[in-house]
């Protein structure tokens, strides 16, 4: 059982993936994350400002339980299955973030110049951390889904628009690593 | 009973997302270099399976754990909307490292600074909920 504490391969991990989908289609539901911030919108008020925000929040509740999960799944994963988190990345990859001002590449599961609590000193990190929020909750809604709800549930339905945001989805991330990295870092 | 099951599952999702590392900012940056299998192979794998297992249900006409019959919701077809949508959540992905599932996880593992990213991707929620009719779909 000592895999379990190591990081797990791609190929338990995938399989898992694909296992959590099933269960949730079993129970006859669906696997997609991003709704959840839609109905957190609502549960917070947002009805009153756009109709978008008009639904009876109760039928996702479901789905914040599932999110419940996730954070209570990421504590028992960090804290009792693992007896060292940090991400063996490529090699290349480690100086490559290196030159940028990542020296925590290949030390850390998150990089601790953006995610460390003394990070939120710089008020540069805080901005990052709010556009790269927002840029996904938005983006997750316009396209209507995000990485659960297209890459694995869409694709795996072969549902055509679920491609095509796909696709969205590795042209905004090359553009964001490729081309806007070197600006902002 | 029936939350509790939902419970279970996000927790087995929560460690997945941990122990997979597609929660790690820096996985998620080497996938966009393309200077590892790691992340598409998790993706792929899934992905192999999911359609067999979804194919399966359709076919042989397979009933939910609770015998109702299983309904898949087709999306919507239209173009804009999922690329420029895409493209923006694609941005977001790559510059926070997360997305909406992985954020929730690195909470419970205790990056706190991650509350900023969930805050902020409820605001560009609603952001998209007021703009949604001024927008190409």
């Amino acid at each position: 059982m000592n895999w379990i504490y190591e990081p797990w391969p791609w190929y338990i991990s995938g399989p898992m993936i694909a296992f959590i989908m099933f269960l949730l289609i079993m129970v006859g539901k669906n696997f997609g994350m991003s709704s959840n911030l839609r109905t957190m919108c609502t549960i917070c008020g947002a009805g009153n400002k756009a109709d978008f925000f008009k639904f009876d929040w109760k039928f996702q509740k479901w789905n914040l339980v599932v999110v419940l999960g996730a954070i209570i799944g990421g504590f028992i994963g960090s804290q009792f299955l693992s007896n060292d988190s940090t991400v063996a990345i490529n090699p290349a990859t480690i100086s490559n973030l290196k030159s940028l001002g990542f020296e925590s590449a290949g030390t850390a599961y998150l990089p601790t110049e953006l995610f460390d609590i003394s990070s939120l000193l710089s008020i540069k990190n805080i901005l990052l951390l709010t556009i790269g929020g927002v840029l996904v909750g938005f983006g997750a809604r316009y396209a209507g889904g995000c990485t659960s709800g297209h890459a694995i549930s869409g694709l795996s339905n072969l549902q055509l628009p679920s491609l095509i945001a796909v696709v969205g989805f590795f042209i905004g991330g090359l553009i964001m690593i490729n081309f806007l990295f070197p600006l902002i870092f | 009973m029936r939350t509790l099951i939902y419970l279970a599952i996000g927790i087995l999702f929560g460690i997945t997302m941990f122990k997979s590392e597609a929660a790690s900012w820096f996985r998620i940056y080497e996938m966009f270099k393309f200077e590892s299998f790691h992340m598409y192979g998790i993706i792929g794998s899934a992905l192999v399976i999911g359609i067999i297992v979804i194919q399966c249900i359709k076919r042989f006409n397979i009933k939910s754990f609770y015998g109702e019959k299983i309904i898949f919701n087709s999306k919507k077809n239209s173009f804009s909307n999922y690329t420029i949508g895409g493209i923006i959540f694609g941005l977001g992905w790559a510059l926070a490292g997360a997305c909406p599932g992985p954020m929730f996880t690195l909470l419970g593992a205790g990056y706190l600074p991650i509350l900023i990213v969930i805050a902020s991707s409820i605001i560009g929620t609603f952001l998209y909920g007021i703009l949604k009719d001024k927008l190409p779909h």
